[in-house]
C-alpha cells in the first residue's frame, strides 16, 4: 500500500513510489522449483544412459572362462616360463591369455608341445601346479560376435544377441501385419465414412484395447490365441509358445494406436481438398484414399513408427506367450524369446549382482533403449519434415 | 460416324463409372470389417476372461470336511480349542513345530485356524477344471469324466471371483488362494508413485507452460520429455534396479531407517517399486497437465497481470484453479497406466510367492499384475483360472477409474 495518497490539513504530501524493480525471493525460489522439477526429465534421461552405459561396458569387459582341455605334461612351479602340454584338446594359439587354475598367463609361443609364457598374468598371482591340469581359454563378449553371433547363453560363453533380436524383429513384424491395415482401415472409415454419432461411440470402445493392462493381453495369448492358432493349423506346427500368437496380440494392443492417431492425422486434411476431389467427379473411397491419404500420410507414417516402437518395447504378451529360452528361428509358430523377454525371465529370479546375468541384462536394455529411442526420434522427424500445412 | 464413337465412349465410361463404385463398395465393405474386428476382439477378449473365471471343477480333499466335524457341529462353527485340537492331530509334526515357532498354536484366533486346516488337513485339490461354456453345454460329458477319471473328486460349480478370492492371501491351492496381498501391494505402490508424480509432474508442466521462455535448454527438456514417454516400461523397470534395489539399496531397504534387519533385507522394496512407477508415469502425467494448463485462456492470465499480480500469484489463483479439473483427469488416466503395469515390477522384484500383508514401504511386494502373471505362467489349469479372476477384478478396477476421469472431465470441463 505504498502509493496511498496521504493527507494533512493544509498541504498535500505524496509519498515517493518506489519504481525500481525489486528482487522477490518467494517469486524466484518458486521459479527455482519449477525449473527444477522439469529439469528431472533430463536427470531421468541421463540416469537410464548412464546406468544402461556402465553396466553394459561391465558386459563388455567380463571375462569368463572354458576349458580346451589341453593338460600340462608335468608339473611347474611358479617361476617356470617354458613349459610342456599335453597332445588332447583343443589346439592353444599364440599370443592369447590362458588360465591355469587361478593363475592368468599370457602364451607368447606354441612351438608343438612346448610353450614359453609371462606368467602372473593381469594381477594374478603365479604358482605352481601340478601335472595334468587343464589350460581354460579366455572368453570375453566383443562387440562383432555380439552382433553376429547365432547363440545366446552368456552364463556358457555365447554373447551372440541375434537370436533375441531375430525374435523381437519377427514379433514385432507380425504385429505391424496385424496392427497397419486394420488401424488404417479403421481410421479411414470413421474419418471419411462414420457419421458423428458412430464415431463418438467406436472411437472410445477401440481405445478401451489400449487400455487393457498387457498382463491380460499375455493371457488372452496364451488361453485363447495359441488354442486357436493350433486349432487351425495342427498341434504339431504350431508350438504352444509361438511368435505368432504374441505377435497377433500385440498387433491387438497396437491396433488403437494406430487408428486413432491415423484418424487425427486423416481430420485435420482440410475439407476443401476432399470437396475439390469430389467436384472433378472422384468418388467418395478415391477421394479418401488417393487425395486425403497421401496429404495426411506424415501423420500415418509416424503413427506406424510409434506403434513398431511400442511393439518393440512390449514385454509381458511375449514374456507369458512366446516361450523362454533364445532361439535363432524364422518359423513364426516356434518358441522364440524376444530381448524384452529375456530380461524379465533374466531378473524374475533373485540373481546377484555381479553375475554375468545381471549385466547381460543392461546390455540387452542398452540395445532395445537405442531401437526405440531412435525410431521415436525418427517418426518425429518425419512429422517435421513431410508435414503438409494448411490454412 | 464421329458421333457414334464418341457416343460408345461415353457408354464405356459409364461401365468404368459403375466399376468404380463397385470398388468403392468394396472397400467401404473391408473397412467395415476392419473395424468390427477390432470391436470384435475387445469383446472376445472380454469373453474369454469370463469365460474362464467361472466354471465347473473336480474339487478332491485329502479328508473330507464332514469327518472332521465334532459332534454334528460343522468345522466352520467349532470353537477355537477344538479346532487346535483338529490341527495338532491331522498334520505333520514338523509342519506343527513350525506354526509353533511362528506364533503358538493355541494363542490363533479361530479364523486362522480355521484357514490352516482348509489349507493344511482338508486339503483340496482341483483335479480338472472347465471353463463357464463347457460348464453349460457338456455337463453330461463332464460328469462322465469325473467318474471315470477321478471317482473320489466331487464337481463343484466355482465362480473363481468372489467375495474371499478379494479378501483371502495367497495360497499354493488355487481354490483358496487371493488377492489380498497383491491389492494391497499396489494400493501401497500406487500410492507412493502418485505421491511422488503428480507434485513434481504439475510443477514441471506449470513451468514449462507458464515460465520456461523459448531458449535451447527449454526445447531440450520439452523434446527430451516427449522422447521419455516412448521409451518401453521395462527400461525403467532396469532403471529402477540399477538404482532404487541396488544403488541406494541401502535407503529402499529400510536399513537406514532402522525399519529392517541388516541381515536380509534388501532393495527389492514397495519404496522402490513406488519410485520406478513414479518416475515411469512423470512424462504422462507433465503431458497431459502441460495439456490441461495450455487449454486456459491467456485472457485469464493477462487480467492477473493487469491487476499486479506475481507470475506465481497469477498461477496459483488463476491458471491452476482452472486447469485443475483437466490435470486430475489426465493424472487418473496416467495413474491408471500404472497399476496395469507389470514388466517393471517384475524386474524390480516383485515376489513370487508372498503370504504376508505388506506393512510399509519397506516390506516385500507383489501387485495384482504381478500376481496374475506369476498365475498365468503356471502349467496347472486351475490357475487360470484365478488369473483370469484377478484379471476381471483389475479391470474393473481400471474401468472405475477411468470411467471416473471422463466424468470429471464432463462434469467440470468449460469451454472459453
Amino acid at each position: 500500500m505504498t502509493n496511498q495518497t496521504q493527507s494533512s490539513e493544509n498541504t498535500f504530501s505524496f509519498r515517493q513510489i518506489d519504481l525500481r524493480r525489486r528482487g522477490r525471493t518467494r517469486e524466484t525460489i518458486i521459479q527455482g522449483f519449477l525449473f527444477l522439477c522439469g529439469f528431472l526429465s533430463i536427470f531421468v534421461t541421463f540416469g537410464i544412459i548412464y546406468e544402461l552405459g556402465k553396466e553394459s561396458l561391465l558386459f563388455f569387459g567380463n571375462q569368463q572362462w572354458s576349458s580346451t582341455n589341453k593338460p600340462l605334461a608335468a608339473a611347474i612351479d611358479d617361476q617356470q616360463t617354458a613349459f610342456e602340454i599335453g597332445t588332447q584338446g583343443t589346439a592353444i594359439q599364440e599370443e592369447a591369455v590362458y588360465r591355469i587354475e587361478n593363475e592368468v598367463i599370457f602364451v607368447e609361443t606354441v612351438a608343438g608341445t612346448q610353450v614359453t609364457a609371462q606368467r602372473g598374468y593381469q594381477e594374478s598371482l603365479a604358482a605352481a601346479h601340478r601335472e595334468g591340469l587343464t589350460l581354460e581359454t579366455e572368453l570375453r563378449p566383443g562387440l562383432q560376435e555380439f552382433f553376429t553371433g547365432t547363440e545366446w547363453a552368456p552364463q556358457n560363453g555365447k554373447f551372440g544377441i541375434l537370436p533375441l533380436l531375430n525374435a523381437t524383429l519377427i514379433v514385432s513384424g507380425i504385429a505391424i501385419l496385424v496392427a497397419v491395415p486394420l488401424g488404417l482401415a479403421t481410421a479411414i472409415y470413421l474419418s471419411e465414412y462414420a457419421s458423428n454419432r458412430a464415431r463418438n461411440v467406436l472411437k472410445p470402445l477401440l481405445e478401451i484395447l489400449a487400455g487393457v493392462p498387457t498382463v491380460v493381453y499375455g493371457f488372452f495369448a496364451l488361453t485363447f490365441m495359441t488354442p486357436l492358432l493350433r486349432s487351425m493349423l495342427g498341434n504339431d506346427v504350431v508350438n504352444i509358445y509361438n511368435m505368432a500368437s504374441a505377435g497377433i496380440v500385440i498387433g491387438i494392443l497396437i491396433l488403437p494406436f494406430v487408428s486413432t492417431v491415423s484418424e487425427d492425422a486423416l481430420s485435420a486434411v482440410p475439407r476443401s481438398l476432399r470437396e475439390a476431389a469430389l467436384s472433378l467427379g472422384a468418388t467418395k473411397f478415391e477421394t479418401a484414399v488417393r487425395v486425403v491419404v497421401p496429404a495426411a500420410f506424415s501423420g500415418i507414417a509416424a503413427a506406424v513408427i510409434l506403434a513398431a516402437s511400442r511393439a518393440i518395447g512390449e514385454t509381458m504378451i511375449v514374456a507369458i506367450a512366446s516361450g523362454a529360452g533364445p532361439n535363432f528361428t524364422f518359423n513364426p509358430f516356434q518358441a522364440a524369446e524376444t530381448m524384452t523377454g529375456h530380461i524379465v525371465r533374466i531378473s524374475g529370479g533373485d540373481m546377484s549382482y555381479n553375475s554375468i546375468d545381471y549385466n547381460s541384462i543392461f546390455a540387452v536394455g542398452l540395445m532395445l533403449f537405442i531401437m526405440t529411442l531412435a525410431l521415436n526420434i525418427f517418426s518425429q522427424r518425419i512429422v517435421r519434415r513431410f508435414r503438409e500445412i494448411y490454412e | 460416324m464421329s458421333t457414334l464413337r464418341k457416343r460408345r465412349e461415353f457408354i464405356e465410361s459409364e461401365q468404368q463409372l459403375a466399376a468404380r463404385h463397385t470398388k468403392g463398395k468394396i472397400w467401404l465393405a473391408a473397412f467395415q470389417i476392419a473395424l468390427l474386428v477390432g470391436v470384435l476382439v475387445l469383446v472376445v477378449l472380454l469373453l474369454t476372461i469370463i469365460n474362464t473365471s467361472f466354471g465347473y471343477s473336480a474339487v478332491e480333499n485329502e479328508v473330507d470336511p464332514e469327518n472332521l466335524a465334532v459332534n454334528g457341529v460343522p468345522l466352520e462353527e467349532l470353537p477355537q480349542e477344538a479346532l487346535v485340537e483338529i490341527l495338532t492331530q491331522n498334520i505333520s509334526a514338523g509342519l506343527f513345530a513350525r506354526f509353533e515357532s511362528e506364533q503358538p498354536v493355541a494363542e490363533r484366533p479361530a479364523e486362522e485356524l480355521y484357514d490352516l486346516i482348509q489349507e493344511h488337513v482338508i486339503s483340496p485339490q482341483v483335479k480338472e477344471s472347465w471353463n463357464l461354456v463347457d460348464s453349460l453345454t457338456r455337463r453330461g460329458e463332464i460328469l462322465a469324466v469325473i467318474e471315470t477319471k477321478y471317482p473320489e473328486a466331487e464337481l463343484k460349480f466355482f465362480s473363481w471371483v468372489n467375495w474371499d478370492f478379494v479378501r483371502s492371501q495367497q495360497s499354493s491351492h488355487p481354490e483358496i488362494a487371493g488377492i489380498r496381498t497383491a491389492i494391497l501391494g499396489s494400493v501401497w505402490t500406487i500410492a507412493i508413485a502418485i505421491f511422488f508424480s503428480l507434485p513434481v509432474g504439475i510443477a514441471a508442466a506449470i513451468y514449462l507452460q507458464d515460465y520456461a521462455p523459448d531458449n535451447f535448454i527449454n526445447r531440450v527438456i520439452q523434446t527430451n520429455i516427449n522422447n521419455l514417454a516412448g521409451v518401453p516400461s521395462i527400461i525403467y523397470g532396469i532403471l529402477g534396479l540399477a538404482i532404487f534395489v541396488r544403488a541406494f539399496g541401502f535407503f529402499t531397504s529400510g536399513i537406514a531407517f532402522g525399519a529392517a534387519d541388516p541381515s536380509t533385507a534388501n532393495g527389492r522394496t514397495i519404496v522402490s517399486a513406488g519410485l520406478t512407477l513414479g518416475i515411469l508415469v512423470l512424462p504422462l502425467v507433465i503431458i497431459n497437465a502441460q495439456e490441461a494448463i495450455k487449454a486456459v485462456p491467456n485472457s485469464l492470465r493477462e487480467a492477473g497481470f493487469g491487476l499486479g499480480a506475481t507470475r506465481w500469484q497469477t498461477v496459483w489463483s488463476h491458471v491452476l484453479p482452472n486447469a485443475l479439473p483437466g490435470v486430475l483427469t489426465g493424472s487418473i488416466l496416467a495413474v491408471s497406466r500404472a497399476i496395469g503395469e507389470t514388466a517393471p515390477l517384475i524386474v524390480i522384484g516383485a515376489s513370487t510367492f508372498i503370504q504376508v500383508d505388506p506393512g510399509g514401504p519397506f516390506s516385500k511386494f507383489t501387485t495384482l499384475p504381478a500376481q496374475i502373471y506369476q498365475w498365468t505362467v503356471r502349467p496347472q489349469g486351475a490357475f487360470h483360472n484365478i488369473a483370469a479372476a484377478a484379471s476381471l477384478v483389475l479391470l474393473v478396477l481400471l474401468l472405475a477409474l477411468n470411467a471416473t476421469a471422463i466424468l470429471l472431465r464432463n462434469r467440470y470441463s468449460r469451454r472459453y
